[in-house]
């Protein structure tokens, strides 16, 4: 009994601010997002939310959330999966080789996600089979393996040239002449539909099903995992696996956009990916995080990167911006936490 | 022997190589029993528990759970059987929710077309019931276990332990990681499942923990039987005795 009173008491104490801390935690980002909106739109207000640059940032980002997404949900096991960008090369280059061997477009689709997915497991079974002592270790190997896999298929040349089906999934357009008229220069990105599409099907995945918590349960404590009768290695297995597979959507993604497999294909797009995870609100040690903090994430990466370049910003610059901006996000996060223990 | 008898062990011994961890152990749970077992460290209570949940598979002796002869190849078995272990490190994930923590690996679901999805409503639904039923005090269903103090942790711990109708329930050393002042919640939470006709077996080294909640006491010393009493005809000296290998 006292002890509801005393807790109704403390309650009534809280301060407005430390009330307002879980508002922040869920909304924050995305008041992150409006803010930098609204600070480019002020900047470069005749380019910044035009339709082009919008979608076109859409574009850029759809292939890179894909990267996200699954290197997320490794995070969430507190594992960490460095050779996403690997995947993505060599699940294009595969998609090329059989698109140049002349297999129907069906098939070529198919063969990079295909690709993406047996890497994936392969991590997976590494990690847990093998028993290496860390994913870093596991994943740091196959960034080179996969690579120089890729590299020796194609020869390390470009390979360039696919059906239009591939290229409408990284390239199409959904005009929207219903809406703007006959003609009209507007449209929505197939690449975007894609994302959103793909974002919701792994929010209710992770949200919603069995599996899904226990991807979670298993980055809190995996020794409770284990004691509840959970598989945790299974599901590694299958969380790596995914991962993979995403990277190889990604592939599919790149290889529609720019129509070509080149030898540098998502070259360091691996740490792209956790930094967006990481500023999107994951922890690093597993256990949290939110498929709608990704999304943000990857959207604040998009933007930033976007409005750097219409302002003339070097590439330099960027570097060092993104870099301050994945410390401060986690200083934040660090605040935050040691406000939340103090009450 | 009582009609209520849940569970027996009858002359169970283990051995790791050389090593003799339990030499002919008895042991034997009523319904609604609370049993203490006591001892020094390395008397073996804690190989005793995990071959009463099948963590361990005994190298002689056998096992009754309803004075029927069972043998465990596996935790999952005598949790079938209707026995839960709370485990010393309480094994709980501390960024999920307590009804989360409860239901881990046996949560809730319900079927949309071929898919089968959680059903959150009829957890946090069974989760306050089930804190009810105990007299758990929890702010909310929804709260994140790590934000709990020592002694609530262990009673969702206990509370996941018995979300199943288990009727057998081993717990080891329940109060010692716990500031004094939540001790006794813990007590009082194993007297009611007592109450519940559950039957509970305490390892402990606190005599206040065993003199407030068990019916019997028995010790084990060197991995043997050593001495065993009501509880109404024994003493803290004599318990005391026990475990340092002192008998009268």
């Amino acid at each position: 009994m006292d002890h509801g009173e005393k807790r109704l008491m403390d309650k009534s104490q809280e301060s407005l601010f430390v009330r307002l801390i879980p508002f922040f935690e869920r909304y924050g980002i995305l008041l992150l997002i409006l803010i930098m909106i609204a600070v480019l739109h002020l900047l470069q207000p005749d380019v910044f939310l035009s339709w082009r640059n919008v979608t076109n940032i859409f574009k850029q980002v759809s292939w890179q959330s894909m990267l996200a997404l699954g290197v997320f949900m490794v995070i969430v096991t507190a594992g960490i999966d460095l050779s996403v960008g690997s995947i993505i090369m060599l699940s294009l280059m595969g998609l090329a080789i059989a698109s140049k061997a002349g297999m129907p477009w069906y098939v070529v689709m198919l063969v990079a996600p295909a690709i993406g997915f047996l890497c994936g497991m392969f991590n997976g079974i590494g990690i847990t089979l093998l028993r290496m002592p860390h994913p870093f270790i596991m994943t740091l190997g196959t960034l080179y393996i996969f690579r120089g896999i890729g590299n020796l298929i194609s020869g390390g040349v470009p390979i360039t040239g696919f059906a239009e089906q591939i290229r409408v999934i990284g390239n199409g357009k959904i005009k929207l002449d219903v809406i703007f008229g006959e003609g009209a220069r507007e449209y929505i990105p197939t690449s975007l539909i894609l994302m959103i599409v793909i974002f919701f099907i792994f929010w209710i995945f992770l949200n919603h099903t069995r599996i899904g918590k226990w991807i979670y349960a298993i980055g809190g404590n995996p020794g409770a995992a284990r004691a509840a009768g959970i598989n945790v290695d299974r599901i590694l297995i299958v969380v790596y696996t995914l991962c993979g597979f995403l990277a190889g959507i990604g592939g599919l993604i790149l290889a529609g956009r720019t129509n070509s497999a080149y030898p540098n294909a998502g070259l360091q797009s691996e740490l792209d990916a956790i930094a967006a995870v990481i500023i999107g609100g994951a922890s690093f040690f597993g256990g949290r995080g939110t498929v709608l903090g990704v999304f943000a994430g990857v959207m604040i990466m998009g933007i930033l990167r976007n409005g750097l370049n219409l302002m003339n910003v070097s590439v330099f610059w960027q570097q060092v911006l993104i870099g301050s901006i994945i410390i401060l996000a986690v200083y934040i996060d660090v605040l935050r936490r040691q406000i939340a223990t103090r009450t | 022997m009582s009609d209520n008898l849940v569970l027996e062990a009858k002359s169970v011994s283990k051995f790791f190589g050389t090593i003799t961890a339990l030499q002919n152990v008895d042991l034997h749970l009523n319904k609604g029993e609370v049993l203490g077992v006591v001892g020094d460290n390395g008397a073996g209570k804690s190989t005793l528990m995990k071959v009463l949940s099948g963590l361990y598979k005994p190298s002689e002796g056998s096992l009754f759970f309803d004075k029927e002869k069972v043998t465990l190849n596996s935790p999952r078995d005598s949790q079938n059987l209707g026995l839960e272990m709370v485990y010393q490190d309480l094994a709980l994930a501390g960024n999920l929710p307590i009804g989360d923590n409860i239901f881990l690996g046996r949560e809730p679901t319900r079927k949309v077309g071929p898919f089968n999805f959680l059903d959150h409503k009829k957890r946090k639904q069974l989760t306050e019931e089930h804190l009810a039923k105990l007299k758990i005090n929890v702010k909310s269903a929804d709260q994140k276990v790590e934000e709990l103090s020592g002694g609530q942790r262990q009673a969702v711990a206990i509370a996941r332990a018995t979300a199943f109708n288990a009727k057998i329930v081993l717990m080891d050393e329940p109060t010692a990681a716990l500031a004094v002042k939540e001790v006794g919640k813990v007590l009082d939470l194993i007297l009611n499942l007592k109450k519940l006709g559950v039957s509970v077996i305490v390892i402990s080294h606190r005599m206040d923990d065993i003199f407030t909640v068990c019916d019997r006491v028995m010790a084990l010393f060197q991995g043997t039987n050593f001495a065993e009493s009501e509880l109404k005809n024994t003493s803290r000296d004599e318990v005391i005795g026990w475990i340092m290998g002192k008998k009268d």
